[in-house]
C-alpha cells in the first residue's frame, strides 16, 4: 500500500458509511461479550434485514463503550443515545426508537459526568468503529501517523516530538518514553527489537485489554512508529493467554496490516520493514517486569535479572530492546498526528496527557475511563464515578494493584499524576482503581495482595520468596483475631528488608499494600490486636513476651 | 587477540580508593581488594544469579541498595559494603533461609563444613526471630551416589547452573514458584531415574549446604571440593 | 560460704537430650570456680523440685514440646531476671522441631502403631496410646523465645564447655556476652 492508497482506503471508508441514517454501535470487548452483546448485535441484525432497513441502519460491533459493569451497552450514532443492559429482545424496541424517541428503561444519561469528563487520547476512536475491521480502523485514521513518520520524518525527529510530548511510560513506573526511545535509538547493535508488553496482570485492571480488543492497529501503528524511531526490525507483543480476545483481534489485526502493506518488509512503499509477532504469556504476574518478560520471550523461565544492563541495551536475545507498554504505545499516533506540544498542553507539570483507568469496587459506575493526568481522585470517585452505592461510606481507593496503596478520604484532592500518588503511599500503576466503602477491613485487604504477591512471587531472591510468605502469614494471624504486638513490629521489619533487598520490582513494591494501609487506617490493625490478646488474656493462654532482664550483677571470680 | 584499550576507573570502597577495569563488578573488585561481602548464590566460574541478596551495598548518592555481583563499577562511585543497615538486612535475609526450610545443623552430613552456618556465624545469627515454616519435604536417595535433601536447600541455583553451563546436561532445574520452588532433575523425576544426569558430582561440589551430598557420609563427614570450578572455567577461556 | 550474698542461677531441661547440661558439666576444675560464685538453686543436677521465687539468671536447654514446657517456661520468665537459650533446642527448635512437618496425630500412630510390635494386632496397639498421665503435644516443638522473651542466645549442639563458662563468667561479671565466637548453629 502507498500512502496515497491509504488516503483511497480512508475515503472509500468514508463513504461506506456516510449513507447511514443511523449507525447502533453494539460493544465486543470481553466485559460486555460476557453478557452476550454478541447475541444483541446479532438480533438487531436480524430485525433490521427483516424491516428491510439495511441500507439505513448499520450496525457496528465496536470497541468499549466505557459503562462495563452495565453491559451489554449499545451507543446510537456515535453517543447520542446510550444503552445499558440490553438484551436481544430489546432489538425491536431499540430499532423502533431509531429516529425518535429513546427506550427509556434502557437508557443511560449519556450527559452524565462518567462520559463528559473524560478526555479521549488513547481511546480516541474505540467505540465508534469495528476493531476487527481495516478499512473502519483507516477511516478513523489508523496509520496516518505512521504515513506521516515514513513519509515527512526522520527517526530523530520522531523522537523529539515524542520528548516534546512529555509522555511517561503508563506500565506504572512513569518513565520518560522520549529518553527510553533515543537511548534504544542509540545502542550500536544493528538488530533491535520492539517489545509491547500486554502481561496486564493487576487484580482489577483492564485498560489495556481494552486498548487491544478495541483498537489493535493503533497498538500496532505505535509499535511501527516506534520502529522507525529507534532503527528496529521486529516486534513482539506478549499477552497473556487470559485475553483471548484480544490474542484474536491482534492477530488479526497483524494479518489484515501485513496483507496491506502496513506492515512487512516495504511498509507503504518504503524501505522501511518492520514485523509483529505475538507470544503468549502463561499468566504469571512476574513476567510483567521486563526482564522476566524478556526470558519468557526466549522461553525460558519467567525470573527477572538483574539490571543493568537495561533491556535497551541488552535486552531481547542481548540485542538493544524498546519495551513499552500498550497505553504508552497508544499514544504515539496522537502525539505524531496532533505534534508533541499539543500532547504536552494536557496534564499536569510533569504528567503529561491523560491515562486510562479500570474504575471497579464499590462504585456506582463501573467501567473503564479516560482522564486528563491532574484531574482530582474526587472528581473521579465522586463525579464520574456517582460515588458509593447503598448510601455507604467511602474508605479508600486501591491503585496501582499489588504494587500500589490505599488512599483514604483526606488525600482525595490530590491531583491524579506520578509524582502526587507517590507521595500519600501509592503509586499510578498501570491503571487499576479499586473503590472500598465502610464495610471493608484494610487488614484483610492487605492480606489479599500479600496473597497475590506471595503466590505470584517468582521465588528467585530470597526476600521476595520468603518475606512475602511471612508478611501473609502474618497478616492472616492480625485478621484472624491471632495477632500479636510482636507480630505487627516483625510486619513492619518485613515490609522494609522485602521493599529494600528485593531483587525485581515484584519484591519491591509488594509491601505497599501493608505500609499504605498501617499508614492510614493502623488503628484496624491495632483493634484486631487487642481483640485477640483480650480474648488469650480471658483464656488464660499468656504467652506475653516479658520484658527483657539485666543480672544487675557484679562478681568477680 | 585483539588489542583492546580497557579504560580503568577509581572508586572508592569503605573509604579504601580502589582502581579498577570498566565492566568490573563491586564484588570483583572488593574481592581483589579483601574487602569482604557476603554472598550464597554467587560462585566464581557461573554466571550471575543475583538472588541472594546478602551482597547489597550502599552506593552514596543513591537511597536504593545495590547488589555488588551485578553491579559494575562506575568513576568515583563510592561504596559502603559492612553498615550497620547492610548488617541487619543481611541478618534478616539469612533468618529467613533458616526459616524457610527445615536446616537441622546438628544432625546435617554438612555441619562444620557448610556456608549458610558459617554465614550465621560470621553476621552473629544466633537465634532466628521469624517463625519457622516447617514444610513438609522429600528426600531424593534414588540415585546410588548421591542424595538430594529438600529440607536443606536454599534455592541458589548453584547445581542448576553448574549443570547447565559447565557439565552442559541440564539435568537439575527449577519447579514450582515462589516458597513453593523445588530442585528438579529432568522433568521432575526420581535422580536415580535421570537419563541425563553424568554422575559428575560437579553439582554436589558446588551446593553450599547439606542439600546435595555424596551418599555414605554421615553427620559433618560431607566435605565438598570446590576447586576444581576455577580450573574448569580457566581451562575454558584459554580454548578460546 | 554465705548463700545470702551469691547470685542464684538455675538450670532447666525442656525437650532436649541433656547433652547442654552434660557440656556444662564438662567445664572440668572451672566448676568448683563457679560453684563457690554462684547459688545453683534450681537443676536436674541439685535436689530442690520447685522453682524458686526469684533467680538472678536461668539457663533453660531443650524446646517447648509440651503443654508443660510452656507452662515452665512462663514460670521461669515471671520469676528469672535473665534467661538464657542454651543450646540448638533452646535456640531453633533442632532434634525435637523435626517432627513439626507433622501433626502429634501422626507422630504417635507411627510411634506406637506403625514401628511398634507387641501386641500384634495394630488396634489392640491403638489402644496403647499414652492418653493420661503425660502432658499434651504442642503441635510444634518450638524455639523458648517463640514462647517467651530469652534474653541471650547461646547455640551449639551442644555449646562448648568454654562458651558456656565464657558466657557465664561475662554475666556474673555485669557484661552481656556475645559468644558468638565461641559456638554457632549445629556446633
Amino acid at each position: 500500500m502507498t500512502p496515497e492508497e491509504l488516503q483511497t482506503l480512508a475515503a472509500r471508508g468514508q463513504e461506506k458509511f456516510a449513507h447511514y441514517k443511523h449507525v447502533l454501535n453494539v460493544c465486543m470487548e470481553s466485559g460486555c461479550v460476557s453478557s452476550r452483546s454478541d447475541t444483541v448485535a446479532d438480533a438487531l441484525d436480524k430485525e433490521i434485514a427483516k424491516r428491510g432497513a439495511k441500507e439505513q441502519i448499520c450496525i457496528k460491533r465496536v470497541g468499549c463503550l466505557c459503562s462495563c459493569a452495565q453491559g451489554p451497552m449499545v451507543s446510537q450514532d456515535d453517543g447520542k443515545v446510550l444503552y445499558k443492559e440490553v438484551k436481544a429482545e430489546d432489538a425491536g424496541a431499540i430499532l423502533d426508537a431509531v429516529g425518535s424517541k429513546p427506550v427509556s428503561r434502557l437508557q443511560m444519561p449519556a450527559d452524565h459526568p462518567f462520559f463528559t469528563k473524560q478526555l479521549r487520547v488513547v481511546r480516541e476512536h474505540a467505540g465508534k468503529f469495528d476493531p476487527e475491521d481495516l478499512e473502519d480502523s483507516i477511516r478513523v485514521g489508523a496509520y496516518h501517523g505512521l504515513m506521516k513518520v515514513l513519509t515527512q520524518m526522520t527517526p530523530a525527529e520522531v523522537i523529539a516530538e515524542i520528548t516534546t510530548s512529555g509522555l511517561r511510560g503508563r506500565g506504572g513506573a512513569g518513565f520518560p518514553t522520549g529518553l527510553k526511545w533515543s537511548t534504544v535509538a542509540k545502542a550500536g547493535n544493528p538488530t533491535k527489537y520492539i517489545v509491547c508488553n500486554g502481561d496486564e496482570g493487576d487484580p482489577g485492571a483492564f485498560m489495556d485489554r481494552s486498548v487491544m480488543e478495541g483498537d489493535p492497529h493503533r497498538v500496532l501503528e505505535g509499535m511501527a512508529i516506534a520502529a522507525y524511531a529507534v532503527g528496529a526490525q521486529k516486534g513482539v507483543i506478549y499477552v497473556r493467554a487470559e485475553y483471548p480476545l484480544a490474542v484474536k483481534r491482534l492477530t488479526r489485526a497483524i494479518n489484515q496490516a501485513t496483507r496491506q502493506e502496513l506492515l512487512g518488509a516495504n511498509i507503504l512503499g518504503t524501505k522501511f520493514g518492520f514485523t509483529v509477532e505475538i507470544r503468549l504469556g502463561a499468566g504469571a504476574f512476574v513476567c510483567g517486569e521486563e526482564t522476566a518478560l524478556l526470558a519468557s520471550i526466549e522461553g525460558r523461565r519467567g525470573l527477572p535479572r538483574p539490571r543493568p544492563p537495561f533491556p535497551a541495551n541488552s535486552g531481547l536475545y542481548n540485542c538493544p530492546t524498546l519495551i513499552n507498554n500498550v497505553e504508552t504505545f497508544a499514544n504515539i499516533a496522537p502525539i505524531i498526528n496532533k505534534g508533541g506540544a499539543w500532547f504536552s498542553k494536557i496534564g499536569t507539570a510533569k504528567s503529561k496527557g491523560t491515562k486510562l483507568f479500570a474504575l471497579t469496587g464499590k462504585i456506582v459506575n463501573t467501567g473503564l475511563i479516560e482522564v486528563p493526568m491532574g484531574i482530582s481522585l474526587r472528581e473521579i470517585i465522586f463525579d464520574m464515578g456517582g460515588g458509593i452505592p447503598d448510601g455507604r461510606k467511602f474508605k479508600a481507593v486501591q491503585t496501582g494493584g499489588p504494587s500500589g496503596g490505599c488512599i483514604p478520604e483526606k488525600h482525595l484532592d490530590i491531583p491524579v499524576d506520578y509524582e502526587s500518588l507517590a507521595s500519600v503511599g501509592s503509586i499510578m500503576g498501570s491503571g487499576g482503581m479499586i473503590v472500598m466503602d465502610d464495610t471493608s477491613n484494610m487488614v484483610d485487604v492487605a492480606r489479599f495482595f500479600m496473597d497475590f504477591c506471595a503466590s505470584e512471587s517468582c521465588g528467585k531472591c530470597v526476600p521476595c520468596r520468603v518475606g512475602t510468605y511471612h508478611m501473609h502469614e502474618i497478616l492472616r494471624r492480625i485478621n484472624d483475631g491471632e495477632g500479636t504486638s510482636a507480630d505487627l513490629m516483625l510486619l513492619r521489619e518485613l515490609c522494609d528488608t522485602v521493599k529494600t533487598t528485593s531483587l525485581c520490582g515484584l519484591g519491591q513494591t509488594a509491601p505497599n499494600p501493608v505500609l499504605s494501609t498501617l499508614r492510614y487506617f493502623e488503628q484496624e490493625y491495632l483493634d484486631l490486636i487487642s481483640r485477640a490478646e483480650a480474648t488469650r488474656a480471658a483464656a488464660g493462654d499468656g504467652h506475653s513476651k516479658k520484658a527483657a532482664g539485666t543480672t544487675g550483677l557484679e562478681v568477680t571470680l | 587477540m585483539s588489542v583492546m584499550t580497557v579504560q580503568s576507573l577509581t572508586l572508592k570502597i569503605d573509604g579504601k580508593d580502589v582502581s579498577c577495569q570498566a565492566g568490573q563488578t563491586i564484588l570483583e573488585v572488593a574481592r581483589e581488594h579483601d574487602i569482604e561481602i557476603p554472598t550464597l548464590c554467587w560462585l566464581d566460574g557461573l554466571t550471575l544469579w543475583g538472588g541472594c541478596r546478602l551482597c547489597v551495598v550502599e552506593v552514596a548518592g543513591s537511597p536504593k541498595l545495590f547488589a555488588a555481583c551485578g553491579t559494575a563499577c562506575a568513576e568515583g562511585m563510592e561504596v559502603t559494603t559492612n553498615s550497620e543497615r547492610l548488617q541487619k538486612y543481611r541478618k534478616t535475609i539469612v533468618e529467613m533461609l533458616f526459616s524457610e526450610r527445615n536446616h537441622v545443623c546438628a544432625v546435617c552430613v554438612s555441619n562444620g563444613h557448610c556456608e549458610l552456618q558459617s554465614m550465621a556465624q560470621k553476621l552473629g545469627v544466633n537465634h532466628v526471630h521469624l517463625p519457622y515454616r516447617y514444610p513438609k519435604l522429600t528426600v531424593d536417595s534414588s540415585n546410588d551416589r548421591f542424595r538430594l535433601d529438600h529440607n536443606r536447600c536454599i534455592l541458589c541455583t548453584r547445581c542448576v547452573r553448574v549443570c547447565g553451563e559447565i557439565e552442559g546436561a541440564h539435568t537439575k532445574d527449577v519447579k514450582g514458584r515462589g516458597i513453593n520452588s523445588q530442585i528438579i532433575n529432568d522433568l521432575d523425576q526420581p535422580w536415580g531415574e535421570s537419563e541425563t544426569c553424568t554422575g559428575c558430582a560437579k553439582c554436589v561440589h558446588v551446593c553450599p549446604t547439606g542439600a546435595l551430598t555424596e551418599r555414605g557420609t554421615a553427620v559433618a563427614e560431607m566435605n565438598k571440593k570446590r576447586q576444581f570450578l576455577p580450573y574448569l572455567t580457566l581451562m575454558r577461556e584459554n580454548d578460546k | 560460704m554465705s548463700t545470702a550474698t551469691k547470685p542464684t542461677v538455675a538450670t532447666v531441661w525442656l525437650d532436649g537430650c541433656s547433652g547442654c547440661h552434660m557440656s556444662f558439666l564438662d567445664m572440668d576444675e572451672r566448676i568448683l570456680i563457679l560453684a563457690n560464685a554462684v547459688d545453683v538453686v534450681y537443676s536436674p543436677v541439685v535436689d530442690p523440685k520447685e522453682f524458686p521465687a526469684s533467680v538472678d539468671i536461668t539457663i533453660i536447654e531443650g524446646a517447648v514440646s509440651s503443654v508443660e514446657d510452656a507452662h515452665k517456661a512462663e514460670l521461669i520468665r515471671a520469676r528469672s531476671k535473665f534467661v538464657i537459650s542454651l543450646g540448638d533446642c533452646a535456640v531453633t527448635g533442632n532434634v525435637p522441631a523435626m517432627r513439626n512437618p507433622y501433626s502429634p496425630k501422626e507422630l504417635f500412630e507411627r510411634a506406637y502403631v506403625e514401628n511398634a510390635t507387641e501386641p500384634a494386632d495394630a488396634n489392640a496397639r491403638r489402644m496403647k496410646l499414652p492418653v493420661v498421665g503425660v502432658p499434651a503435644l504442642r503441635p510444634h516443638a518450638t524455639p523458648v523465645h517463640e514462647v517467651i522473651k530469652v534474653d541471650l542466645f547461646v547455640p551449639g549442639c551442644p555449646p562448648p564447655a568454654d562458651a558456656i563458662w565464657f558466657v557465664l563468667t561475662e554475666l556474673l561479671a555485669g557484661r552481656v556476652p556475645d559468644p558468638s565466637a565461641l559456638t554457632r548453629f549445629g556446633k
